[in-house]
């Protein structure tokens, strides 16, 4: 457990957290410091406070349970289509909101198919809306998210301890009790932990989906101090409670997760042995085809609106296409940079550089843009940032992702390879180039993609630093939406959808290369 | 960031050495896109001033607002476009705004005095609508509020937190209903299905057929008539009459360019902006061009009775709503 000398410097991901937290309280200081004295906190923004950590909660703990039996079952079978379907669980996580509720409700609203297929059954009508509509919602958007995190922890499970526990005859659940218990006691509450954050800062889709002010969460409160009573104190203290949620959580979980890997393999592909019985096999495909279903129905449902507008879309929607590849790819290079020095500074015992990692997505979008804007007005013109500052919150937002899943691998590495490393006297780049990365592949391309993905689909910043030349592709959606132009905006979904998964196929082939994922 | 502040200041200063004045406009996002007035208003416009003009982009207008008072007296606009009357007082009280010092007659709807007459100090109209909802042709609508709320409808509305149209209907139930407007909103929380963030996601839902009817403008239908010849949409008139918004554009106290602020004002009255406006901003003009009303403006219904609340009463009133709004719909 403990780590002993290794050939790894600390400093480099040390000022990469720095900047990331100068970035993030940087900005909420500036609103703050801009602020005139304004209203605390009243009883309306404690009921959102509490409907925020409830939804999160839920949001967060489902998404896990569910994700493990799938993650489970998609590790130990091998079928026509695997790889495709594990692609394709990157998407809802990376489709912008408003395209991912909408392709919700087509299949779950009132109007959906699974209320026709009701309705033709002679049952009663289903509503989405309320509490579990918020949590259902959450656990499309997470779900893939956790599987694939899961499943990356099965990756790492080196393909010798399998062969060795079917050596000594263990069946299905003495593995799970030898092998993946363990295993998803150091992967599960980290995975747990980020997708509380994510959802801690939903607005949009609780609202929707919750049907009302009932549904009323930080950000929504945050939103409405801003723009309507214009109390800049209250957003940024609002922001502070919904970093401080996530932060502890963070604390909570990663100190609760095992640090200590499965030591080295030698790196064959995966055969399990476990898992031949026909009610496992059942259960494995039950499994499966339910989460399939469940996450391509609705976006299926969003390819099948998009085409008939694809065909007439304007040319500004595909200029801003380009601009969105731009910022996406600068986004990924920035966040790379943030994350390679930060994985192996966090590959010790400092889970405190991956609970900085994990503020990003806690703090609230609105506060950074303000926050940044305050801070560049007076020394230049924010409008001809905007491409630039966007790239650059997009690479922050997307780190705790990049973080969580380059981590567990870096830590084996620097476990397992710190001392040979040191005593062959092999340091600083040399390390990194030859020990490091190419043992982190796949999870760096799988960062990557997501860092990518996630860049193109959030509208982000842009929004409050937009003039009519530079607007991404989700922005000129939304212009599109507001312009009664809802057809042609479905096309931009696809279209967004398309680019989205093309960036997170490439980076995450790339990564994985020939080996199985 | 220090060489691309160092870009955006060579950038800046190109921009300064070169001699054409440039009028620089705050708005709402949904005006300078492609397919809104912007690009429209910004060709006719430079025809005529020898001037370059800028818009910038700023979400809604209420987010408009907030971007002025973050900015303060250091704001590069010149004119901010696109606040209506729920906000115009707030503006006001911020003194960031100047005097217009123009008489104008215009064909907007007027509750409070004699047709046509236009007397804020500070901002002119460029456009304005009735709230109201929008349905397909063959649903039989309720007639008002409390006619809604005993039907079965169901519809989506968007929240006055962060919706401009949103907080319309919630000045609208309390302009039309006073003290009685709690009731109203408890009468209707079962044909609510959703609230949504802004006016998009609800008018997609309603598209979509998740609801009988969605808030929006009598104008709507427009665009469903014109732009798709689709003539399924229309709205249902309420009898207690329908709360307008009137979106009004004005001339920042700390402009540098007060000149060329005061001509664009002046402009926007005229056909040349005026003209653009029916069939990109989907709202009436608010002087009737020459010409008249695009084809398809004839078939859209003219509510009786116009509500509004005066701009200076609005920020009392806003807040009274939303609490009732909030514990209403919180149950």
């Amino acid at each position: 457990m403990a780590v002993g000398p290794v050939a790894i410097r600390r400093w480099p991901g040390i000022i990469a957290a720095t900047v990331v937290v100068a970035l993030i309280l940087g900005t909420l200081l500036a609103v703050g410091l801009r602020a005139e004295a304004g209203a605390g906190l009243g009883p309306a923004d404690f009921a959102a406070i509490r409907f925020t950590v409830w939804q999160a909660f839920l949001s967060a703990t489902l998404s896990c349970l569910i994700a493990v039996p799938v993650a489970r079952a998609l590790s130990r079978r091998r079928f026509a289509g695997r790889g495709l379907l594990i692609l394709l669980l990157g998407a809802p996580f990376i489709l912008p909101v408003i395209v991912a509720v909408m392709g919700l409700i087509t299949v779950f609203g009132r109007n959906g198919l699974l209320n026709g297929l009701l309705g033709a059954l002679g049952l009663p009508e289903v509503s989405i809306y309320g509490l579990h509509g918020v949590v259902l919602a959450h656990v499309f958007f997470n779900l893939p998210l956790a599987t694939r995190l899961i499943l990356q922890g099965w990756a790492a499970i080196p393909a010798e301890r399998f062969r060795l526990a079917a050596q000594l005859g263990f069946g299905s659940r003495d593995t799970f009790r030898v092998l993946e218990l363990p295993m998803l006691g150091r992967v599960l509450p980290a995975a747990w932990a980020v997708i509380f954050a994510i959802c801690l800062s939903s607005f949009a889709v609780a609202l929707t989906l919750g049907g009302g002010p009932r549904a009323t969460t930080v950000e929504l409160a945050i939103y409405q101090a801003f723009r309507f009573d214009f109390d800049l104190g209250k957003a940024a203290l609002l922001s502070i409670v919904q970093i401080a949620m996530a932060g502890s959580a963070a604390l909570v979980a990663l100190k609760l997760s095992r640090l200590d890997g499965f030591g080295g393999g030698l790196d064959r592909g995966i055969r399990r042995w476990d898992g031949h019985g026909r009610g496992l096999r059942l259960a494995d495909s039950l499994f499966i085809a339910l989460a399939a279903t469940f996450l391509i129905l609705p976006l299926g449902m969003v390819v099948l609106r998009g085409i008939g507008g694809m065909a007439d879309l304007p040319a500004s929607v595909w200029a801003a296409a380009v601009n969105s590849i731009w910022v996406a790819l600068v986004s990924t290079v920035l966040m790379l940079c943030f994350a390679l020095p930060m994985a192996v500074a966090a590959s010790g015992k400092r889970t405190v550089v991956e609970a900085v990692g994990l503020l990003g997505i806690a703090a609230s979008p609105l506060v950074i843009g303000t926050g940044l804007f305050i801070i560049v007005n007076p020394v230049a013109d924010p409008f001809a940032l905007a491409l630039p500052v966007t790239a650059l919150v997009n690479a922050v937002m997307a780190l705790p992702f990049a973080l969580r899943v380059m981590i567990p691998e870096t830590r084996d590495v620097v476990q397992d390879y710190g001392r040979l490393s040191l005593s062959l006297n092999m340091n600083g780049w040399t390390w990194l180039r030859l020990v490091l990365l190419p043992r982190i592949r796949a999870p760096l391309g799988f960062a990557a993609g997501l860092a990518a993905a996630l860049s193109m689909g959030d509208l982000g910043v842009i929004a409050l630093f937009a003039d009519p030349e530079t607007a991404t592709l989700p922005l000129q959606m939304y212009r599109l939406m507001g312009a009664y132009r809802m057809q042609s905006a479905a096309g931009a979904a696809l279209l967004l959808l398309a680019l989205s998964l093309g960036l997170f196929w490439l980076f995450d082939k790339g990564g994985r290369g020939r080996a199985e994922a | 960031m220090k060489h691309l502040a160092l870009a955006a200041g060579l950038i800046a200063a190109t921009q300064a050495v070169a001699d054409t004045p440039v009028l620089t406009i705050y708005t709402y996002d949904s005006f300078i896109s492609d397919w809104g007035p912007g690009p429209a208003v910004k060709a006719a416009f430079e025809e005529t001033c020898d001037c370059e003009v800028k818009f910038v982009g700023a979400g809604d207008g209420a987010a408009l607002l907030s971007r002025l008072k973050l900015e303060g007296a250091r704001s590069e606009a010149d004119i901010v476009l696109g606040l209506d009357t729920n906000l115009t007082a707030l503006a006001v009280e911020s003194g960031l705004i100047a005097e217009h010092g123009q008489s104008v007659t215009v064909d907007v709807p007027n509750p409070f005095g004699e047709a046509g007459a236009w007397d804020d100090p500070h901002f002119l109209p460029y456009d304005w609508g009735y709230f109201a909802f929008v349905k397909n042709v063959d649903l039989d609508a309720p007639s008002n509020f409390k006619d809604l709320a005993e039907s079965d409808l169901k519809i989506v509305i968007q929240d006055p937190r962060s919706s401009t149209p949103g907080l319309g209907l919630l000045m609208w139930v309390k302009t039309a209903y006073g003290d009685e407007a709690p009731e109203i909103w408890e009468g209707l929380s079962d044909n609510i299905v959703t609230v949504t963030k802004g006016w998009s996601e609800a008018y997609g839902m309603f598209l979509e057929g998740e609801a009988d009817m969605v808030l929006s403008y009598t104008t709507s239908p427009a665009y469903h008539i014109i732009a798709e010849e689709d003539d399924s949409k229309d709205v249902a008139v309420f009898d207690e009459g329908h709360y307008m918004q009137i979106e009004v554009a004005g001339k920042l106290a700390a402009t540098d360019q007060s000149e060329l602020a005061d001509k664009f004002l002046a402009f926007m009255v005229t056909d040349a902006f005026q003209s653009i406006i029916p069939t990109t901003n989907w709202m009436y003009p608010a002087v009737t061009p020459a010409e008249g009303l695009p084809k398809g403006f004839e078939a859209l219904v003219s509510p009786e009775k116009a509500l509004l609340i005066p701009a200076g009463e609005v920020v009392a009133k806003r807040e009274e709503a939303l609490a009732e709004w909030l514990s209403a719909l919180s149950q």
